[in-house]
């Protein structure tokens, strides 16, 4: 059989999939309609990190003309259950809340309504009361004595403890020469698609059914979890996707729990439900990467050659281990050795809960978290034997001839040549030149650092890999999990036209456009004759569990499935064309849109009319070939093989190889951090479209720039969230981004039909430790956590520049906590009233109703104990609290301790305030106060950036009103009056 | 402007892509649900609701705006323009449209059309624009799957293509 013209590489190919999504004629969920009579949802969540659910009022909620209902998790325990994870724990990982908060922004009503405002506005009336418990966010605390434990059930925080032993690392520590360590604190960011989460749902009672469609990507294990926590069996759950998808970089897996809650809400009220995320809610609710606490030793010799690895992980999860985690700290699991020839390993890999959102798929899955200190361990062991750090990586890769290469961990690494890469990398990407520009840089006393990173980049994920969590004895149990199957289906229509479905879910990686390109070449037509769909219904595509768009399995695995389902009908075409034109199949060739004899041009039928013979004239067809009709393929790789009894874990099927090296310097003065160049390599096997994998390259690497420098979910001590806008949460934009240079060399996979690897992920795993490399090489550091954010780099420059303090000497102000995120302020005003009159008017309720800034009314409880209404906003969040106060510690008329807390559906805060009223000497009063003061809830989440000013509006407010009621100090002059208001809002007395 | 009831809805009456139209909305209505869910322009796109990442650009008699931050009754009498109105015929694409297409600078398309109708308010009053001024204008917004890279490209490419035919010959003869 000839196969003529099989090229699939386009370089040039635009895409299929831009002509709408240019046009504003993309299908994303919000685009498309839905049944009439639906309805829309608004969720009600958490403020609190840890608290006890006591009541949910849904009456006020009710009352609102158009709301339908209000859900609880008491209303749905009867028709859900939770997202069970990998691992068999007491963890209720329920979608949401029952009895108990365990972070800020889960779920804890639903309120339904005819249209998405009313949702809102009952949202805003039901009233939910809690009881604080003390929250745990730090992975470290979560396991010490007296921490708050989130889930009695499970006994502690700890989740799983699992030690793995690879070869004979006792004895090569003992052996080596010498011994480093690195710590790392990896923190938590996300993918955070422009495009958030959202699904359509309703349920069929008569058939016990649920239909939904949800923006999700896979994979589609996930499928079986759904509908399990929707209590019916997986054919009664059609799950369907929309044909656009706005992005997902692994986190629209997240969207599972909210299909099963939307689905839920739908069978309650009877009608169909439809739910938009909002990005406060993506960004507190969604899905976050594990933020991971990394110890890496490694033992070596003098020449830098390391012989064994010890790795303790403790992976943080957040508040509920939900599937598919813990597959974040297990996806590496076969490359913990990187690109290196490392025979003994040591892992100890703990698995904790705590305070903060659920975790899950963000692109790069597990990689950061391992480079990371892989990578800062290299260069630290270059840095301790005083060699060059790009030396001590090229002597300990994996040399070129060793593959198929086999890891200590279990990985068969399918094909590479490092060596070459790092030449051809170092020679076209300018490294001499770069080496003089630190060299001039260093020379003019500025600070400037080369980083460097080698790093495999694992793909197509054995879906078994996450069963290395349990012990050899309880997978013997469980039965083995492994493989990766991938399916497509090609159909021929009756006027021989082709379409193309695969279950691979794309959210704008061009799929439609790659495949079509594919299966043209194998059928010898044009590529625009091929249609090709991605938007996946369960009920009737072909999938299995691994489908999806997820662990980089494109290319490798859904083209060349694609790939082999052409391949077969055009086997079954070629034998119904040799029976008509008398020629045997094996002569024929297929070119330009017709099916030749190879050697008799003359000899040949238009593609079309045998593609349509199956339809028309199935009496033309051979009886031993079948319909020509339709070829689903399934395909999955015969390596990748269930972790066995030593625990051995052959976790992807590809692995791809990346070298990036980069000069930045920063700014002493400002600890910007500047990239004067960065070079990244590549070898991804075979490149199916050059155009789509340098879009996968650079997307990848500014999401790696993002998550070095810029991203980080920030949660404070006691679990407020506070990175709730973009505003705080920021991406890098057009100006942030630096040139990149992207070098390609190609070793063809041998296990993939195309010869392709995944490349989307890489840069997400190597990108964020070079640039960390290359800063530790500009400060001279031996530590450095990200993000590398300008005061943090700021901080290690002062840090640097300044002689140490003398022995014995005591910094005269400590630094804040990390995470302490207390409101502190001092002021002070002069009034002409005596001390006794303010002390007076400090008691009096109607005094206080109209100095409390935005107070609508002021109860007096007892002679020190009042409540009141009040109106606060903070930037863009304007709400209406409860507050109490209560006076103490009464020294009349010298001083009072003023205790206060608010609470509303907007957030809630706390704080004390000690106010002291001193004789001025002239009859007048000078006023003093101090306050501490925390806020929670959306307030910090959005407002968090303007917090520490609204405070000082706030009570400064407060002070001036009491200070003008008490006659004022009319001391001023009229520029100083005329400017008051103004230094007011800076929060500078008047 | 008149103060509006909050009890009932509006009907607001602009000019969208060179039609009249009317919608009837609440006055809390955002423009980005008249257009989408009113009029059933999906186009414009909502990607946080707080003006940050520009998704939901249009413009408003000419000048770019986020339609997040618009109620829709403040468009009353305006001419407004979406990614609608970008290509010349169904089945066509503009010069900056075929110039994205070209350079690969979309992934998953949601942003674009923001990006699109801020390139596009621009160009019309900028025909000479510098790299670093279109980094700026795409600096507005946020795009988390190309790089950027491949925008600046784009938009510098159609810039160019734009200064030698006619596609905005009203507004270059102004600027």
């Amino acid at each position: 059989m000839g196969i003529q013209g099989e090229r699939f590489i386009r370089p040039s190919a635009e895409r299929v999939e831009d002509a709408a999504l240019l046009s504003g004629g993309g299908r994303y969920i919000d685009d498309l309609g839905v049944r009439p009579g639906t309805l829309h949802a608004a969720i009600v969540r958490s403020p609190h990190a840890h608290a006890d659910l006591l009541s949910v009022d849904k009456a006020a909620a009710l009352s609102l003309p158009g709301v339908a209902a209000v859900i609880t998790g008491a209303d749905l325990v009867g028709v859900t259950a939770g997202l069970v994870p990998a691992l068999r724990v007491s963890v209720d990982a329920r979608a949401i809340a029952v009895d108990r908060v365990r972070y800020v922004g889960e779920p804890v009503a639903i309120v339904v309504a005819a249209d998405r405002y009313r949702a809102e506005d009952g949202a805003d009336l039901v009233n939910v009361r809690y009881r604080s418990r003390p929250a745990v966010v730090d992975p470290e605390a979560a396991l010490g004595e007296g921490a708050p434990v989130l889930h009695e059930d499970a006994g502690s925080n700890l989740m799983s403890d699992r030690r793995f032993r690879y070869g004979d690392p006792d004895a090569a520590f003992a052996a080596a020469a010498h011994s480093l360590a690195v710590t790392v604190r990896y923190p938590r960011n996300t993918g955070s698609p422009m495009e958030c989460y959202g699904v359509v749902a309703e349920y069929d009672p008569h058939e016990d059914a649920y239909d939904v469609l949800a923006n999700f990507q896979g994979p589609f294990s996930i499928h079986a979890v759904m509908a399990r926590a929707l209590k019916v069996p997986g054919n009664r759950l059609r799950l369907r996707t929309p044909p656009d998808s706005g992005g997902s970089f692994g986190v629209k897996q997240g969207v599972a729990p909210y299909a099963v809650l939307i689905g839920a809400a739908a069978r309650i009220v009877g009608r169909p439900v439809k739910w938009v995320e909002d990005r406060l809610e993506h960004l507190a609710g969604s899905v976050s990467a594990t933020n991971r606490v990394t110890t890496l030793t490694a033992a070596f010799d003098g020449e830098g050659r390391v012989t064994a690895l010890d790795w303790d992980q403790l992976e943080d999860c957040g508040a509920y281990l939900r599937a598919p985690e813990p597959a974040t700290l297990y996806r590496m699991h076969g490359n913990m050795t990187g690109a290196y020839a490392i025979p003994h390993v040591r892992i100890r890999n703990r698995v904790v809960l705590t305070n903060k959102l659920p975790t899950g798929l963000v692109r790069g899955f597990g990689g950061p978290q391992v480079y990371y200190p892989l990578e800062r361990l290299m260069q630290r062991i270059a840095r301790h034997l005083g060699l060059d750090p790009l030396e001590v990586i090229r002597r300990n890769l994996i040399p070129a001839d060793a593959f198929p290469y086999r890891t200590a961990t279990g990985a068969l690494y399918d094909s590479g040549d490092y060596q070459r890469a790092l030449d051809d990398a170092a020679r076209h990407g300018g490294l001499a030149d770069l080496l003089d520009r630190r060299d001039a840089a260093r020379a003019a006393g500025r600070l400037y650092g080369i980083g460097f990173t080698a790093a495999v980049e694992p793909s197509v994920s054995n879906m078994g890999y996450i069963t290395a969590v349990l012990t050899p004895a309880e997978r013997a149990k469980a039965g083995p999990k492994n493989g990766a199957q991938s399916t497509a289906t090609v159909t021929l229509d009756p006027v021989g036209t082709v379409t193309v479905q695969v279950a691979s879910v794309p959210q704008g990686q061009g799929h439609r456009t790659v495949l079509a390109g594919i299966v043209a070449d194998v059928l010898g037509i044009p590529a625009a004759q091929v249609r090709v769909t991605t938007d996946l219904d369960t009920a009737k595509d072909a999938w299995s569990i691994a489908s999806g768009n997820y662990s980089s399995r494109f290319a490798a695995a859904v083209a060349g499935v694609a790939h082999l389902a052409a391949t077969r009908l055009r086997d079954k075409l070629a034998r119904i064309a040799g029976a008509q034109l008398n020629i045997r199949a094996e002569d024929l060739v297929f070119g330009g849109g017709r099916v030749s004899s190879r050697t008799n041009p003359d000899a040949s039928l238009p593609f079309a009319r045998v593609a349509a013979t199956s339809h028309w004239s199935p009496g033309l067809v051979p009886d031993d070939v079948g319909a020509a009709i339709r070829e689903t393929a399934f395909w999955t790789p015969p390596e990748l093989t269930a972790p066995d009894a030593e625990d051995h874990v052959a976790s992807s099927l590809c692995h791809g190889f990346i070298f990036d090296f980069c000069g930045v310097e920063v700014d002493r003065a400002t600890g910007k951090l500047r990239i004067d160049r960065y070079v990244t390599m590549h070898d991804c096997g075979v490149i199916l479209h050059p155009g789509m994998v340098e879009g996968q390259v650079r997307g990848g690497f500014v999401q790696a720039l993002g998550a070095a420098v810029y991203e980080e979910l920030v949660y404070g001590e006691d679990g407020a969230f506070l990175s709730g806008t973009l505003a705080d949460y920021l991406l890098p934009t057009a100006t942030e981004v630096p040139d990149l240079r992207i070098l390609h060399v190609e070793s063809p996979s041998p296990f993939t039909p195309l010869g392709a690897k995944g490349v989307g992920e890489g840069n997400c795993m190597s990108t964020p430790v070079c640039l960390a490399n290359a800063v530790a090489d500009a400060l001279d550091l031996d530590n450095v956590d990200l993000p590398l954010t300008p005061a943090k780099l700021r901080a290690l420059v002062a840090e640097a520049d300044e002689p140490p303090p003398p022995a014995g000497h005591r910094s005269a102000a400590p630094a804040a906590k990390a995470g302490d995120r207390t409101l502190r302020g001092a002021g002070a005003t002069v009034v002409t009233a005596s001390p006794e009159a303010v002390w007076a008017l400090l008691l009096d309720p109607d005094v206080l109703a109209s100095v409390i800034p935005g107070a609508h009314g002021v109860n007096k409880l007892s002679d020190t104990h009042f409540t009141a209404d009040v109106t606060l906003g903070v930037g863009p969040v304007k709400g209406r609290y409860a507050a109490d106060i209560t006076l103490s510690d009464l020294d009349p008329p010298r001083g009072a301790t003023l205790t206060g807390t608010v609470s509303g559906g907007l957030g809630d805060g706390g704080g004390t305030g000690r106010v002291t009223l001193e004789p001025d000497g002239t009859g007048g009063t000078r006023i003093g106060y101090t306050y501490e003061a925390a806020v929670g809830g959306k307030v910090a989440a959005v407002g968090g950036r303007l917090l520490d000013g609204a405070a000082r509006v706030v009570i400064g407010g407060f002070f001036a009103a009491l200070a003008r009621r008490a006659g004022g100090a009319d001391r001023t002059g009229p520029l100083r009056r005329l400017l008051a208001p103004l230094l007011a809002l800076m929060g500078i007395k008047s | 402007m008149p103060k509006l009831s909050a009890a009932i809805r509006h009907s607001v009456a602009f000019t969208l892509n060179g039609v009249p139209r009317t919608v009837e909305v609440e006055p809390r209505t955002l423009l980005t649900d008249a257009l989408r869910h009113g009029l059933g322009m999906t186009g414009t796109h909502v990607g946080c609701e707080h003006g940050v990442c520009g998704a939901c650009t249009v413009a408003i008699d000419g000048a770019m705006a986020r339609a997040c931050l618009t109620l829709a009754v403040a468009a009353e009498g305006c001419d407004l323009r979406t990614v609608e109105s970008l290509a010349p015929a169904p089945g066509r694409l503009g010069v900056l449209q075929a110039a994205f297409k070209r350079h690969h600078a979309l992934q998953c398309g949601f942003c674009t059309a923001g990006i699109l109708m801020s390139l596009d308010t621009y160009l019309r009053r900028h025909p000479n624009p510098s790299r670093e001024d279109l980094t700026l204008v795409i600096g507005g917004h946020l795009c988390r799957c190309t790089g950027y890279a491949p925008i600046v490209a784009a938009a510098l490419d159609a810039a160019a293509e734009l200064r030698g035919t006619s596609e905005h010959p009203e507004d270059a003869a102004h600027a």
